[in-house]
């Protein structure tokens, strides 16, 4: 067992869980902060994408022990009140369908922009779809959550 | 997962010292595919050893014309260093195509190399760049350092600390994806510098990341892709599986290399 | 805004998605939650002479572990298919037995031996690696032909030859006299691939025993609620069906996977009654792709006929299908009922024969995925086509037109009456949408830059919302296939619909408010939908098949009928009125013509009141309805694909994708198209991308996402979706479903896009840079 402490969703948390608990558990199951999903065991899904440290990572491929001290951000913490303008493109493009992939699509989405913004690049259609390697969807077939990227970018 | 014991080592002493106290101790870099391992229970280490907060594992810097990337540099700041994309944008542009994003934000290139994926990119770039890898005891050529599936020169308890790569005058690499894991199906990287013209393919040997000899000839005559494109790959020793056969993995390795020519 | 039928209405229940709260299976976790892991069979075939589980329960946190002769012992029933069909020499199919734990055989890579109850998840999985089975490895076979040759290992004792059924439909002596006279006859060989539906959501249970009530709570990831309870309850004797409620919470896709009662929920249900312990068993991907039903998997061979005009003569199909290990539920209707019957497609053929024969093997079990039987009909349908205009030097959208339905009802040889639709209207629509008259400028681009451009059509038909229940139960089926509704006006007017539906991503929670709010012209926020959970929601069958729309939906209007007709006898009591004179509209429900009128919730509180009703009505405001459709509906369309093929990877770009659906009435084209754009996913998925792989062995190749390939982003383009639609006939709706078009129209559209461009026709599913590379370098 170890003691893991880190800031979740700006809120100073603190557990002791075994070594070998996975970021994905610690949210999960100790937390109890389940919109984080894992719908694969080879991290090919990334419905468990979290934001560490101000960067997307598959929380399913990361030991919660190794990311003591570290600033995680979930799906529940990710506007600080109301939506967030990728949680309101989401939903005003019907980006989402079952819901299940969405939490780790959203994360994933906000990092992409983020980091194009940070390089001033430009954020294509195609650029997207790429992007998007690590989250698979198989209700929409992507078309929606691209269109929610691109309208999310324009507004963040 | 079977239960382990995490050890955050504070300097490769450390590192080198709960690596052999451990009954199967391995070293836990970016974990991106050791955990994947683990979780389907392929792999049970007693303990784990996160070289990740030592100090001078991450980064890159640059001695002279030769850069130096710690091990424990994540594949997303190879992808963004000035130095890497200045003295060798073939390697950042291979650092930038492994994987996805996620991983790329935690997925190291000591990690990648110790583990020596056949299909893996950073094999390729070492092995066509001439690069050397340092360890907590010695460097080790790239020639040297992969010797097969999954197999690597690095003894139990030897840590990888850094690479150091020379600068070539010309490079590239073009990767053929797998569909489903995303790595490569064949990769080609094809390097020109201070020790000659140097071709490595992943992806596709039998025995892991090889050299080509014929396609290093053809290049070292005519740096084009029109002499690339003339080399008669031959599929014998070529990995066949369920995504490609030995002859069409041979003919992606006769297309990459002129793509990887094209890029270079 | 509008919120009625045809707005493009924002979905209700989006927001607890996004923001993380939607409530799943997996998230369920009961005070003192036990955990479960199956003892799963390495080998594909092996008569199981014991079972060591002495080193498992000395572990530390290990509550027990249950084997298939405890829960035989127990009473609990075998695995049934519910849809009976009758081989062509009249005896009855061959439906092996199947446990939920294995008791004496194991058939699969996969099949449970034995459930470990422990205290963590973690522990249950290392565990259950310490149980020892004593195997003794027999024969295996993986492929359908196989197993029907002579020689295969037989792995039912009562299905000799491994034959669970040899079934016919349609005229053959007619038909192969048709054939003889036709002037020009294509012969096509096909395989439809096999699929794993990967819903993304893996299946889950959490089952709950309380020994003070003998009651079990079912958490569950299902399409179908009601039916998981009453197949749990009649036939795997768990519980009576007053004793068990069923909960399908949120359930993160389906695809059809999630239809079927498995025997993970029937196994943790009956472990916790045996531990007294809530048990939960969540599945990860690589346990999904060993457990969950495969789809598709048919080897077909077929000749059509045509006349010199190019009219279809006749039409002849041999298809062998893998039903796997075992019977699933609705497995043996998908091959016959569902595929047989729709082998017209659009076309007028007044001769079709097709011989099904169903095969056991040592694989996972089939049953119904996305399409379920269309799919398969439409690829060799559609496939069909394209290679006949290929070799009579038609335009394939001309022998298509020649040969398409014009008139309705139009009935074929195989079953199905057409009731309607315009197929031309469809065609045309397509081709102009996918600017088919530029195509040639397109193909002369692309050859400039090394490229390979082709063009692909499929003109699909599907049949959903199934069914006359009468009908499908002469043809078999266990069940009646209606859907019930329940539309309760509280005192205040708001209103609570329960459905029967079952919502996995549909957006019933939009769309069936829609329709409700629309009729009593309400805001859309005072109507909310109840579905998925036994013990709210009157008996319904679920959601499969595109159905919800077409049946769901209906149940619902035949509900507000009846509220209808009690609104108006209250108001027109009330307001001293004739109830023909009642008009309801914006919230109110008034005299027409004059300005007596009474607030929507004013009626609703007199409802409740009962101080001033009529004489002799009852009090409340709450009606039910159950409703039979009168007839499969016939979605349609064409779909034209556009690529790009690199003859030096054999690499394919779909560089347009157009459909052109007529899905009748659409309450929200948001949610249409979305189900259109992920249908068609799944189809170029499994066009380009998706395969089950089995060895010679019966191991399963492709178990885990690093070798079976999903449809990412960046492999299907942006969808170019439209409609042109008639309205359904048989419903009060006119809807016909939307749910599986994509799927079934889009692989042939494909295919016959890829084969277009590198001019080869000898192109199988999944057409990967490498199989496209191959037919390339064969058509030298």
């Amino acid at each position: 067992m170890t003691n893991v402490s880190m800031t979740v969703n700006g809120k100073a948390v603190s557990r002791e869980v075994p070594d070998e608990t996975l970021l994905s558990e610690f949210l999960r199951e100790h937390l109890r902060l389940t919109g984080t999903h894992v719908g694969c065991d080879t991290s090919q899904c990334g419905a468990c994408v979290v934001h560490v440290n101000g960067k997307a990572v598959k929380s399913c491929s990361t030991l919660a022990a190794s990311l003591d001290g570290s600033q995680v951000t979930t799906i529940e913490g990710l506007a600080n009140g109301g939506l967030h303008p990728m949680q309101q493109a989401f939903t005003e493009n019907h980006g989402l369908q079952c819901g299940f992939c969405t939490p780790g699509m959203i994360m994933t989405s906000v990092d992409m922009v983020n980091r194009y913004k940070a390089d001033g690049k430009e954020l294509t259609a195609q650029a997207i779809r790429g992007e998007l390697a690590g989250n698979i969807c198989r209700c929409t077939g992507y078309h929606n959550i691209v269109k929610a990227v691109e309208d999310a970018a324009a507004k963040m | 997962m079977y239960p382990t014991k995490y050890h955050k080592a504070a300097s490769i002493d450390d590192a080198v010292a709960a690596l052999g106290a451990g009954e199967e101790a391995l070293v836990l870099a970016g974990g991106q595919t050791l955990l994947a391992t683990m979780k389907q229970h392929l792999a049970s280490p007693s303990d784990l050893v996160d070289i990740r907060a030592i100090d001078g594992m991450s980064g890159v810097s640059t001695d002279g014309d030769m850069l130096v990337i710690g091990a424990a540099t994540t594949h997303a700041e190879v992808a963004g260093s000035a130095d890497v994309q200045r003295l060798c944008p073939a390697l950042a542009g291979l650092a930038r195509g492994i994987g996805d994003p996620a991983v790329r934000h935690v997925g190291t290139i000591g990690g990648s190399i110790a583990n020596n994926d056949p299909a893996a990119d950073y094999p390729a770039g070492l092995l066509a760049l001439g690069a050397t890898v340092v360890t907590s005891k010695r460097q080790i050529g790239a020639d040297d350092f992969f010797q097969g599936l999954f197999t690597t020169a690095l003894d139990d308890d030897e840590v990888i600390t850094s690479v150091r790569i020379p600068a070539a005058s010309r490079a590239g690499y073009a990767k053929f994806r797998q569909p489903a894991s995303l790595f490569a199906l064949v990769g080609v990287f094809a390097a020109q510098g201070a020790g000659g013209t140097r071709v490595a393919v992943t992806g596709a040997g039998e025995d892991g990341v090889f050299r080509h000899v014929g396609l290093e000839a053809a290049l070292g005559a005519d740096w084009s892709a029109a002499a690339a494109g003339g080399v008669g790959v031959a599929s014998e020793g070529l990995l066949a599986d369920i995504h490609a056969s030995a002859e069409y993995r041979a003919n992606l390795i006769g297309v990459m290399a002129k793509r990887a020519v094209e890029a270079s | 805004m509008s919120t009625g039928i045809g707005a493009r209405v924002q979905r209700k229940e989006d927001k607890r998605y996004i923001t993380g709260k939607g409530k799943y299976t997996d998230d369920v976790r009961n005070e003192s939650q036990a955990y479960a892991a199956f003892v799963r069979s390495p080998h594909a075939h092996a008569n199981v002479n014991g079972i060591d589980t002495s080193a498992a329960m000395a572990m530390d946190g290990v509550i027990d572990v249950l084997n298939g002769q405890q829960l035989t012992g127990d009473g609990i029933g075998n695995i049934i298919c519910g849809w009976a069909i009758t081989s062509k020499d009249g005896s009855p199919m061959n439906m092996g037995a199947w446990s939920a734990l294995a008791t004496s055989k194991v058939r699969y890579v996969g099949d449970a031996v034995a459930v470990v109850i422990a205290e963590t998840q973690a522990l249950a999985r290392i565990a259950a690696e310490a149980v020892e089975v004593d195997y003794e490895v027999l024969p295996a076979v993986a492929a359908s032909d196989k197993a029907l040759a002579g020689g295969a290992a037989l792995i039912h004792d009562n299905a000799p030859g491994n034959l669970i059924y040899d079934w016919e439909i349609g005229d053959g002596a007619a038909t192969d006299a048709a054939l003889a006279g036709a002037a020009h006859v294509t012969e096509l060989a096909v395989t439809n691939n096999r699929l794993s539906p990967n819903a993304m959501e893996p299946r889950a249970a959490v089952a709950t025993f309380d020994e003070c009530d003998d009651h079990y709570t079912l958490y569950t990831t299902s399409q179908n609620p009601h039916v998981a309870r009453l197949v749990l309850s009649a036939f795997y004797q768990v519980a009576p069906e007053n004793k068990l409620r069923v909960i399908a919470p949120d359930v993160g896709g389906g695809f059809g996977s999630k239809i079927f009662i498995y025997p993970e929920e029937i196994t943790c249900l009956w472990a916790s009654m045996k531990t007294n312990r809530s048990v939960k068993w969540t599945s990860d991907r690589s346990e999904a792709f060993i457990t969950d039903a495969h789809g598709r998997d048919h080897i077909t061979t077929a000749k059509m006929g045509f006349d010199a005009a190019g009219k279809i003569v006749g039409f002849k199909v041999d298809t062998i299908a893998n039903f796997g290990a075992y019977m699933s539920l609705f497995s043996s209707s998908v091959p016959t009922y569902l595929y047989a019957t729709l082998l017209s497609g659009q076309y007028n053929i007044e001769n079709i024969h097709c011989n099904v024969r169903a095969a056991y093997t040592n694989t996972v079990p089939v049953d119904a995925y996305r399409g379920a039987g269309r799919p398969e009909a439409c690829f060799l349908v559609e496939r069909m086509m394209e290679t006949a205009a290929r070799e009579m030097g038609k335009d394939p959208t001309d022998l298509r037109r020649a040969n398409f339905v014009q008139e309705f009802p139009h009935q074929t040889p195989v079953i199905m009456a057409y009731d309607a639709g315009d197929f031309g209207a469809n065609l045309d629509q397509a081709m102009a949408a996918a600017d088919v008259a530029g195509f040639a400028a397109r193909k002369a681009e692309s050859a400039g830059r090394g490229k390979l451009r082709g063009l692909g059509y499929s003109s699909y038909i599907e049949a959903c919302g199934i069914a006359p229940s009468a009908a499908v139960g002469s043809l078999g089926a266990g069940v009646g296939l209606w859907e019930s509704a329940e539309v309760r006006v509280n005192p205040v007017g708001t209103i609570e619909v329960l459905t029967g539906s079952h919502s996995h991503g549909q957006g019933h929670e939009t769309t069936f408010a829609q329709i409700v709010a629309e009729r009593f012209d309400l805001p859309l926020e005072n109507v909310s939908i109840v579905h998925g959970d036994t013990d709210k929601v009157q008996f319904g069958m679920g959601t499969y098949g595109s159905r919800s729309g077409a049946v769901g939906m209906s149940a619902i209007v035949k509900a507000m009928d009846k509220v209808e007709a009690k609104v108006r006898k209250i108001a027109a009591h009330v307001l001293e009125a004739s109830e023909d004179d009642i008009v309801i509209e914006g919230g109110q429900v008034k005299v027409a013509g004059t300005d007596k009128a009474m607030g929507w919730h004013e009626v609703g509180l007199s409802a409740y009141t009962a101080h001033n009703l009529p004489p002799d009505m009852e009090p409340g405001l709450k009606e039910g309805a159950f409703y039979d459709p009168a007839n499969f509906t016939f979605p349609a369309g064409t779909y034209i694909c556009e690529v790009e093929v690199d003859p030096e990877t054999g690499v394919t770009d779909i560089v347009q994708f157009t459909a052109s659906d007529d899905f009748g009435t659409i309450i929200n084209p948001n949610i249409v198209e979305g189900q259109v754009h992920g249908g068609i996913a799944q189809g170029i998925g499994q066009a380009m991308l998706e395969q089950v792989v089995y060895d010679d062995d019966a191991q399963l190749v492709t178990g885990s996402y690093m070798d079976y390939a999903m449809p990412r982003a960046s492999d299907v383009p942006s969808f170019s979706v439209h409609h042109a639609s008639t309205t359904c006939p048989n419903n009060p709706l006119g809807m016909k479903g939307c749910g599986e078009a994509g799927a079934i129209g889009s692989p042939p559209a494909v295919i016959n896009a890829i084969t277009d461009a590198i001019g080869s026709n000898d192109l199988a599913m999944p057409a990967t840079p490498q199989a496209v590379w191959n037919a390339i370098q064969a058509a030298k």
